[in-house]
This record gives C-alpha cells, sequence and structure tokens, in this order.
C-alpha cells in the first residue's frame, strides 16, 4: 500500500536505531518517511535539506535532545511541525519539549496507527496530546490565576483555563478520542480542536510558575 | 495562596513617608492604631519633653518600622516584621519600667538603663529567631501551608526557611540582635569607666587572632576544600552502588525472567510493562515519599491489574491527596473497576483518570471494549453492584456507570472529602 499523494512527509529522529526501524515500519504505507537522523546535527541538516511536513522527535538524544533540534531548526528559519516521541512522560521532559514548540506529544508505546493519526493531525495544525500530558496541563493550570507577570505586556488570560477547555483536557484525559469529545459535549470535533490547539498555545507561552519550573528543571540535568 | 490576601485587623505598622514631619513614625502609628496623627505628634513631644523618652522612642521606631505603604507586604517578610516588632516592643517594655523604677528614685542609674534596654531589643530578636514561634508569632502565621504539619515537627514554619532570601533575612535579623547587644556591653563598660582596661585586653587578643589567621587560613582553606570534595565524591560513589543494586535487584533480575519465559509473549509482556512501571517510579522516586497518597495508590492498584489480567492500565492523576478510610475505598472501588475494565474490556487499554478537588475525589476507569446496555446488566457483571457501587455507596460516595454496546465502558466514582 502506497501513501496518498497527500501524505505527510516524515523524518524520524531518534538515537536508537532499533526504535527508528521499528517507527519505519510502524509507519510504512501510512505516511512518506522522507529520511530519518540520529543526532541533533544529523537532524538539522536533513531539515534543511529534505524539507519535511512533520518531525518525529525523540526527546532524550545527546547534545541537548530533542529540545535542540527545535531551537536550532527555529534558528534556520521556516521549520516543520514537530512531533515529540519519548519513552519518557515525566512532566518536565513533556513540557520542556512543548515550550520549545513541538505541536504534540506522544509516548512511544502508541500503536501505528494512532501514531500516522496523530502525525496527520499535527501536519494539519492541529495539536496532540497524550492523556498524560492533558494531565500534566490541569495539574499546571490547577487552582487561581497566578500573582500578576512581571511584564506589563503579558497577556493573563494566557494563565489561566476556561471552562470548556479545561473540560476538553479532563476528557482527553481520561481516554477520550476527539470525535468523542465532541459528541459527549455536543460541539463539533473542529471546535474540540479549537480548544486543544488553545490549550497548546497557552502551555507554550503562560509563564506560570509550574510550567517554567518543570522546563527548566529539564535543562538542568541536560 | 488565598492566604496571601488574608486582611489583618489592623493596618500593618509602617512609616507614613507620604505625611511626614521628621520620618513620619508618628503618621504611622496613629494609621496603625486607628486614631489622628496629631494626637500621636503631641504625645510624642510631651514624652520628649519629659525626660527625652519621645526622642529616645522615635528614633528606635525610625530604625526599626520600615517605610511605605501598609498593604501587600510580601510574604517572606511576614515573619521578619514580627520578629522586630516584638524585639521594639520588648525594648519599649523594659524602658518604661526601668524609668519607672528611676522615677521612683530606685536602684537604678543611667549606666545601667541604656544597656539593659539594648539588651533587652537584641535577646528578644536572638530568642525569638532561634525558638520560632515560642511567642505566639507563628500561631498568627496566616501563610502557614495548609499541609498537616507532621506530628514530630515541633515548629513548622520558621526555623528551617525554604527560600535563599528568608534565609537572609533571618541572618540579618540574628545580626542586628547580637549587635544590639554587643552595643549594650559597650556602652555599660564606656559609661561604668572600664572601657579603657578592656580596649587593652580586646587589642592583644585581636592582634593573637589576626597573626594565627594569617598564618593558619591557607592550610584551613585547603583541609575544607578537601573535606568538600571528599564528601562531594562519598556522595557520588553511594549513588552509584544504590543504582547498581536497584538494578541488579529490578533490570537484572526481570531481563533473566524475559529469556525464561521467551516462548510466552504475553507473560514478557506483562514483564516488561511491570518493570517499566517500577524503573519509573524509581526515576522519578515516588516509591519512598512517605504514606500512599491517592495517585500513587491507583498506580499500584493499576500495577497489579496489569500483572493479574495482562492488560495495559495507565493512570492520570491530577492533583494528589491523602487517603483516609473514604479514600482508601475509593481506591479498592476504581481497583474494581479496572478488574472489570481488564476482564470484560476485549484486551483494550484502560485509562484511570483521578482528580482532586477540594471538596470531592473523582476516579474515571475507562475501557473501549465492546460495552454493554447498561439497563440491562449482565449477569456475569452483577458483582459490580457490591464491590463498586455499594463500597461507594457505604462510604457515602457516588458510582456511576456509563457504558452502550460499542461504545465502551466508564465508570465513574465520586467521594466527597472529609472534613478536616
Amino acid at each position: 500500500m502506497r501513501p496518498g499523494p497527500s501524505a505527510p512527509r516524515v523524518l524520524i529522529v531518534d538515537d536508537h536505531q532499533l526504535f527508528r526501524a521499528g517507527v519505519r515500519s510502524e509507519l510504512e504505507g501510512l505516511v512518506d518517511i522522507a529520511g530519518d537522523a540520529a543526532t541533533v546535527d544529523d537532524a538539522v541538516r536533513e531539515i534543511e535539506s529534505i524539507r519535511p511536513d512533520v518531525v518525529l522527535l525523540d526527546v532524550h538524544m545527546p547534545e541537548g535532545g530533542g529540545v535542540e533540534v527545535i531551537r536550532r531548526a527555529a534558528a534556520e528559519g521556516d521549520p516543520p511541525r514537530f512531533l515529540a516521541l519519548s519513552v519518557s512522560d515525566a512532566a518536565e521532559d513533556v513540557i520542556a519539549v512543548i515550550r520549545a514548540g513541538a505541536r504534540g506529544y506522544v509516548t512511544k508505546s502508541i500503536s501505528g496507527p494512532e501514531l500516522a493519526d496523530a502525525v496527520r493531525r499535527v501536519n494539519e495544525g492541529d495539536a496532540v496530546f497524550s492523556p498524560k500530558l492533558a494531565g500534566f496541563v490541569l495539574d499546571a493550570f490547577a487552582g487561581g490565576p497566578p500573582a500578576p507577570a512581571a511584564t506589563a505586556d503579558h497577556d493573563a488570560e494566557l494563565d489561566q483555563l476556561t471552562p470548556r477547555e479545561r473540560e476538553v483536557l479532563r476528557h482527553l484525559a481520561r481516554g477520550y478520542m476527539y470525535k468523542e469529545i465532541a459528541l459527549r459535549l455536543g460541539i463539533s470535533a473542529k471546535t474540540v480542536e479549537a480548544h486543544v490547539s488553545a490549550v497548546l498555545r497557552k502551555l507554550q507561552l503562560s509563564n506560570r510558575h509550574e510550567l517554567s519550573r518543570w522546563a527548566v528543571e529539564r535543562r538542568l540535568v541536560e | 495562596m488565598e492566604a496571601v490576601t488574608a486582611t489583618r485587623q489592623a493596618p500593618v505598622l509602617r512609616r507614613d513617608t507620604n505625611n511626614r514631619v521628621i520620618a513620619g513614625v508618628c503618621s504611622g502609628l496613629a494609621r496603625h492604631i486607628g486614631v489622628d496623627p496629631l494626637i500621636v505628634r503631641v504625645a510624642f513631644v510631651a514624652a520628649a519633653s519629659a525626660g527625652g523618652i519621645g526622642v529616645a522612642i522615635y528614633l528606635l521606631a525610625w530604625v526599626f518600622v520600615p517605610a511605605g505603604d501598609a498593604p501587600a507586604r510580601p510574604v517572606r517578610l511576614r515573619t521578619g516584621r514580627g520578629t522586630v516588632e516584638i524585639a521594639l516592643g520588648v525594648a519599649l517594655l523594659a524602658l518604661s519600667v526601668l524609668l519607672t523604677f528611676r522615677a521612683l528614685g530606685l536602684l537604678f542609674s543611667d549606666v545601667i538603663v541604656w544597656p539593659l534596654v539594648l539588651v533587652a531589643a537584641g535577646a528578644a530578636l536572638l530568642w525569638r529567631q532561634t525558638f520560632g514561634g515560642g511567642w505566639g508569632g507563628s500561631a498568627a502565621r496566616p501563610d502557614a501551608p495548609a499541609a498537616p504539619a507532621h506530628p514530630l515537627s515541633p515548629r513548622p514554619a520558621e526555623v528551617a526557611p525554604r527560600t535563599p532570601a528568608d534565609r537572609a533575612a533571618l541572618i540579618s535579623r540574628a545580626g542586628l540582635g547580637v549587635a544590639l547587644v554587643i552595643a549594650a556591653g559597650f556602652v555599660f563598660l564606656s559609661a561604668s569607666g572600664a572601657l579603657s582596661a578592656a580596649r587593652d585586653v580586646v587589642l592583644s587578643v585581636l592582634v593573637v587572632a589576626v597573626v594565627l589567621g594569617v598564618i593558619f587560613a591557607p592550610v584551613v582553606m585547603r583541609l575544607v576544600r578537601s573535606l568538600t570534595e571528599e564528601r562531594a565524591e562519598r556522595i557520588r560513589s553511594q549513588e552509584r552502588a544504590e543504582m547498581a543494586a536497584h538494578l541488579h535487584d529490578s533490570v537484572l533480575q526481570t531481563l533473566a525472567l524475559v529469556q525464561q519465559r521467551a516462548d510466552d509473549p504475553r507473560a514478557v509482556t506483562a514483564l516488561a510493562r511491570r518493570q517499566e512501571r517500577e524503573l519509573r517510579s524509581w526515576l522519578t522516586r515516588r516509591v519512598d515519599a512517605g504514606p500512599l497518597r491517592l495517585g500513587r495508590a491507583l498506580e499500584v492498584a493499576a500495577s497489579e491489574v496489569e500483572r493479574d489480567h495482562g492488560v495495559v492500565v495507565d493512570v492520570v492523576a491530577v492533583g494528589d491527596a491523602d487517603l483516609d478510610a473514604r479514600g482508601e475505598a475509593l481506591v479498592a472501588a476504581a481497583r474494581e473497576a479496572m478488574v472489570n475494565a481488564a476482564k470484560f474490556g476485549a484486551g483494550s487499554p484502560v485509562d484511570v483518570y483521578a482528580e482532586t478537588s477540594e471538596d470531592e475525589l473523582q476516579v474515571y476507569v475507562r475501557d473501549r471494549g465492546p460495552g454493554f446496555d447498561a439497563s440491562a446488566l449482565p449477569a456475569d457483571r452483577r458483582g459490580v453492584r457490591e464491590s463498586i457501587v455499594g463500597r461507594m455507596g457505604r462510604h457515602g460516595g457516588r458510582a456511576a456507570i456509563h457504558s452502550g454496546p460499542g461504545a465502551g465502558t466508564e465508570v465513574e466514582l465520586t467521594m466527597p472529602r472529609s472534613v478536616s
């Protein structure tokens, strides 16, 4: 089976050869695999030369890991979309890579078809949240708004979730798919996607204490 | 952090520099006790003309009372303000007692009055610093953490400051206390004429100290540094040993089992999954974090269900809570729901979501199996009624089961939190 002409072109970045091969065979026929890379340097070079739509990015790699790839690709201008893929589900890993600019986060135990679906959604500009990530976000945004930000131009709205966004996240954390959430909340799947994208934006831009703390902890470790 | 907004009855005592004549002490005090500044000023002038007490009090207040607007103090300064206020209060109290004695012609001369006042203030600072809330200070501390204090820890808040800023404030207050007591000693010595004799002694001691310091400083420095390095190295090697021991007990053990059971993919999957879960929790150090709390208890239940039924159970917990009898009933019911989901979910992964809010705990257990018509509970699932619905009901909670053919099954458990 060949992927259709509209299938996203994917670059696989992971320092484990076995895992790259595994993902390749899982995704074969579902998306267009344009190449793979084993190091941060290789990844940046490949992104530059083959210009993939979506980069499947391992979080833990030598020399800075996925966060470093995103940072350097963004510095080159016109970066592709990143979907982080990791064995880790520690908050600091997830939050760090999302705040660096990834559009989603899934764990390596995800099945082939689910991963292909996640790649397609990221390619279309949606955000992909695993139940674990949804849980972290709810945790980080729990309670009232944080103390007013130090910078005057900071948008306070970024530091809080709307009740609807919270509801969507709770369903994600309970393991529901977008379509099921739409059905249960009586809204369209597009609206669910819009809510999740809004949450992603807040996750990246908010300066809530928990988020920056998690992001910083990761940097200290590496 | 609602405690930040908790208000005191009177405005915090601050020097009011906006309405000041000299340093804003009078208008600040007036605002603190809620009277017209003029009254306070007149009182001070009267006290100043009566033997200079007013001047002394004014100067003390100038030194100890910070300037500024009363509200919105940073939280970490609260204890500091309490300490300084108490020191000031003790000094004034001592002063008034001694002055009363002097006015009555009893015992005390000026030689002893001022040193005693300074000693009282300094001692008050130091005692309060060392013994934390001994004087009711921390009981009134509005931002004390709401978390249950360990019954064995005597003084929760002030003894162990958590941030460097707290520690700096603590040290500077202790330093102020020491300085006050030393100053008292000097005042006493100079007033009683013993200072010049003392000076000779102090000078020679000082010279000897400097000489010794110059000679031994490099040696001491090197000793301290090598001790620090040695300690760091010891910690590192201890950590290595601990990690090696752990890997040996767990990962290597599992790998050996995997090799033995290589012909049984189900068993291998279960072994790998259990090891993964165990290693993860070891890496994030949740295992040794004291008593079992809700999130961890659900993880344990999930891992048991995974082991017994060979189905993946993922737990996501938002917030966490200590477990009382109700919490334990909730975990037991959730475990039962996981077992059901594993048995009847046709091998689909089971999602467990727990949320802790102020007044209740909620757990959702969901599978993506064939589901069933909830209105006609199949005979083989009757156990659900007793072990889940009944158990929740007995502890004041609720259980709801949502299912439909082809839509999977979700068990929703809600337990109100005990009022503590």
